[in-house]
């Protein structure tokens, strides 16, 4: 029952029976209205639409929603809907675990993160010829074409997406701008009149995607020397109301579960369930920060059980070039996980500073990671992604859909640009993510900017430059005028994957890297503040140093943030600290100096030998952090590890 | 109501209760003052008033008549913090960077990493983990 207690003269809204297309978020699964039509599952579930011009009157429209409420499910355990299901096989678990000395459990627990890009998700639609243009602070701009096509009943060449310069993204704007764009479209084409809709920060932090809280189980069989014999691992990721990109983010999370170790059995099992709580989304890590932090901290808890250094239990059995993962793709020469490992602990002298600290209010802690770069598994193939270069009056002209959302996508794309052509950085310029003007290069996600799209530059380049012949690109136009060049995904050779047995090379190539923190825990407040960070991070080839460098800080930071102070606090399916006052996220004076150093080991088919960095980062902070916890005395298996759960931690203890 | 804003005189035709912040990106169209929370905790609002960092989302436009303003467009686009912040990675996305480089402008010509920190600690990036802003800043000073 819907009532209306204000004047309706000069409003516009829109429910439902508005949508002139089909009712829905256009996304993997087809199941989350755009506007709720007899039914909502979460508390931030939309369901009218009022605009106006003025401001203030918009401000005190007041409506009486009146609902029967059923009986909502919160815990992702005990749903029995399941959005997604993923088995991993590899070897005979019952085999390696007979041949175990030792078997070792644990649980382990991740909570939401909000990916608080610091400018809120918002859109601007402007009704034209019958069409739509959008304007939005998005990381996808296809993404948001394909779902307002679907919405609207519009033919692609009605519809037009134009990617505004965007203040953050970090997964929060893959999938959500498609929500939002398409209210903002429906009120623009009922209306007749732009419609501007920008979320304040409550209402971003309410109603947005998060990262999916998880639960993750692991028994493992371990020989006396610490190799492991044999994995079983069993993870749960809460979905939220509506499966969004959840099957995906499962696919990343179990096959990065058992972290980069050499194993012959493994059997992993996850779910990603449905609950009522707003959709959980992207963000940067997608899955494989929720079951690393699993796997890096059981490690150490091996590694004490065994009493055996944390750091020779991952020498023993890190993963080496010809070895295989979890899914049976043997990994190459661009492999690094013990140098990483190696350089990391050699910087901090690690082993030495863990037994000088030890007895006293401060811990060190490491752990060892990997993160695929571009789509899992057969996922570009499916992209089929395209990228261009033009020969323009202006010069040489990169047209792409990838997106610059503070991570250097132009800079990067127009260096490899400008190196494979010889012309210097200053003559390419990059178009705007326009879908008028620029091809589909699938979505500025998963790692993928460089290594895929940056690729696909490369090729571009290279045929222009077969074309210019010894002409500069000046000189081409002159004479012959311009021309365009394109470039499509290619499946690199001897790359092969089968969705339906999740056997396979699951990525083109992985990063290697190594975190290290010291915590200090005040015995006193029991609040850890992390006072030294050092990461040692291979990623193919860093195309621009300091970009690269701020990607791996940024990240660190945020896991830093993960692992310590965000904590989202739902209440009845409905976040109670939608706020920066009580969210915290790291400021300056949360975030220690952090030393970084960058390895190169190129993989053959990335730009110049890049791999991706932009999600890895924010993988490896949070089980540092909990393992120095656990050095210092605390054990904490569920972020964030805040001071009452290191509290609980220090009653535990035996005196 | 006439406003002091990047020493020119402006004359603004706004309830006094507005926020300064929506009066300078809607009436002045200085939109390089960004709106990141609305209750002055994220600090992209920064802008100074006589000279001290000020979140302009919790200030009254009526508070500011007859003080001296300024924005991020104030400083003209070449203040040798503008220039570290692009050449040493401390702008990432760019959202936090006018109020991190307003906040930075207020702690004077040399500041130490120390005062560095807690001068910014009412700014929030979500981008950079803030070592490249230090980074900034303090290169900045050296010119």
């Amino acid at each position: 029952d819907i009532r209306y207690n204000f004047d309706r003269d000069g409003f516009t809204i829109v429910d439902y029976r508005d949508i002139p297309g089909r009712n829905v978020v256009a996304l993997i699964d087809e199941d989350q209205p755009s506007l709720a039509a007899t039914r909502v599952r979460h508390v931030a579930e939309p369901i009218l639409l009022l605009a106006h011009s003025d401001r203030t009157r918009l401000a005190a429209a007041e409506i009486a929603i009146t609902c029967k409420e059923t009986q909502p499910n919160f815990d992702p355990e005990r749903s029995d809907v399941s959005f997604k299901s993923i088995a991993i096989d590899k070897g005979q678990l019952d085999r390696g675990m007979a041949g175990a000395d030792v078997i070792v459990e644990g649980e382990y627990r991740t909570g939401h993160q909000e990916q608080l890009y610091i400018e809120p998700n918002g859109v601007v639609a402007v009704p034209e010829d019958g069409g739509v243009t959008l304007f939005g602070s998005l990381q996808c701009p296809y993404f948001v074409h394909r779902a307002l096509t679907v919405l609207l009943g519009l033919p692609p060449e009605k519809v037009r997406v134009v990617q505004t310069e965007t203040g953050g993204g970090f997964g929060g704007k893959e999938e959500y701008p498609s929500m939002i764009a398409g209210h903002a479209a429906l009120v623009a084409m009922k209306s007749g009149r732009p419609a501007r809709l920008i979320y304040d920060r409550v209402e971003d932090m309410l109603a947005t995607t998060k990262r999916h809280p998880a639960i993750v189980r692991h028994r493992t069989g371990v020989k006396k020397d610490g190799r492991l014999a044999a994995m079983d691992i069993d993870v749960v990721l809460d979905g939220g109301a509506y499966a969004t990109l959840s099957a995906v983010v499962l696919s990343r999370g179990m096959i990065h579960a058992s972290g980069p170790y050499r194993c012959d059995h493994i059997r992993a099992r996850g779910r990603a369930a449905m609950t009522n709580t707003p959709p959980n989304g992207a963000f940067r890590g997608f899955g494989a920060p929720q079951t690393q932090f699993a796997i890096e901290a059981h490690m150490d808890v091996i590694a004490d059980r065994l009493g055996i250094d944390p750091l020779r239990l991952r020498e023993r059995n890190a993963l080496r070039p010809g070895d295989t993962t979890a899914t049976g793709q043997t990994v190459g020469r661009d492999c690094s996980a013990l140098q990483v490992l190696r350089e990391a602990s050699r910087r901090t002298a690690f082993s030495k500073k863990r037994r000088t600290l030890s007895g006293s209010n401060r811990g060190i802690g490491l752990s060892l990671f990997f993160h695929g770069s571009g789509f899992t598994g057969g996922g570009e193939v499916k992209l089929a992604s395209k990228a261009s270069l033009a020969l323009t009056e202006r010069g040489v002209q990169i047209r792409v859909g990838s997106t610059e959302i503070g991570q250097g996508t132009r800079t990067m794309h127009a260096q490899i640009v400008a190196e494979t052509l010889g012309i210097p950085y200053d003559d390419v310029c990059v178009s705007v993510a326009d879908t008028a003007s620029v091809p589909d290069s699938g979505p500025t996600v998963a790692s993928r900017t460089c290594m895929i799209v940056g690729r696909l530059l490369q090729r571009c380049a290279e045929d222009m430059r077969a074309r210019l012949g010894r002409l500069t690109p000046a000189a081409y136009w002159k004479k012959h005028g311009g021309f365009v060049v394109t470039r499509q995904y290619e499946k690199p050779p001897g790359l092969e994957w089968d969705d339906e047995t999740y056997r396979g090379d699951a990525y083109g190539s992985y990063g290697w890297a190594c975190d290290v923190v010291e915590v200090e825990v005040d015995p006193v407040t029991y609040q850890a503040t992390p006072v030294a960070f050092t990461t040692v991070h291979e990623i193919g080839r860093a195309i621009h140093p300091i970009l690269a460098t701020g990607q791996i800080e940024g990240g660190s930071s945020q896991g830093l943030g993960y692992a310590l102070l965000e904590e989202v606090v739902m209440r009845d399916g409905k976040m109670a600290n939608a706020q920066l006052t009580n969210y915290i996220i790291p400021t300056t004076l949360d975030t220690p100096p952090m030393t970084v150093e960058i390895l190169e080991n190129p993989y053959s088919h990335g730009p110049f030998g890049a791999k991706g960095v932009g999600e890895m980062p924010i993988d490896g902070p949070a089980p540092a952090v909990v393992n120095a916890l656990r050095h210092a005395g605390y054990v904490v298996s569920e972020i964030p590890a805040t001071p009452e759960k290191i509290m609980s931690a220090a009653l535990k203890r035996p005196r | 109501m006439r406003l002091n804003v990047n020493r020119k005189t402006v004359t603004v035709n706004a309830h006094p209760l507005t926020r300064l912040l929506d009066v300078l990106r809607e009436e002045c169209g200085l939109t390089g003052t960004k709106e990141g929370c609305g209750e002055g905790e994220c600090g992209a609002c920064t802008v100074l008033i006589d000279g001290d960092p000020v979140n302009s989302c919790l200030v009254p436009v009526a508070q500011v008549q007859g003080a001296r303003i300024t924005t991020i467009e104030g400083l003209g686009g070449t203040h040798p913090l503008q220039r570290a912040f692009v050449e040493h990675g401390g702008a990432q996305c760019g959202i936090c960077t006018p109020g991190m480089i307003m906040a930075a402008a207020a702690l004077g010509p040399r500041p130490s990493l120390d005062e560095i920190r807690i001068g910014l600690a009412g700014n929030l990036c979500r981008c950079t983990g803030y070592s490249a802003i230090y980074r900034s800043v303090q290169r900045a000073g050296k010119r």
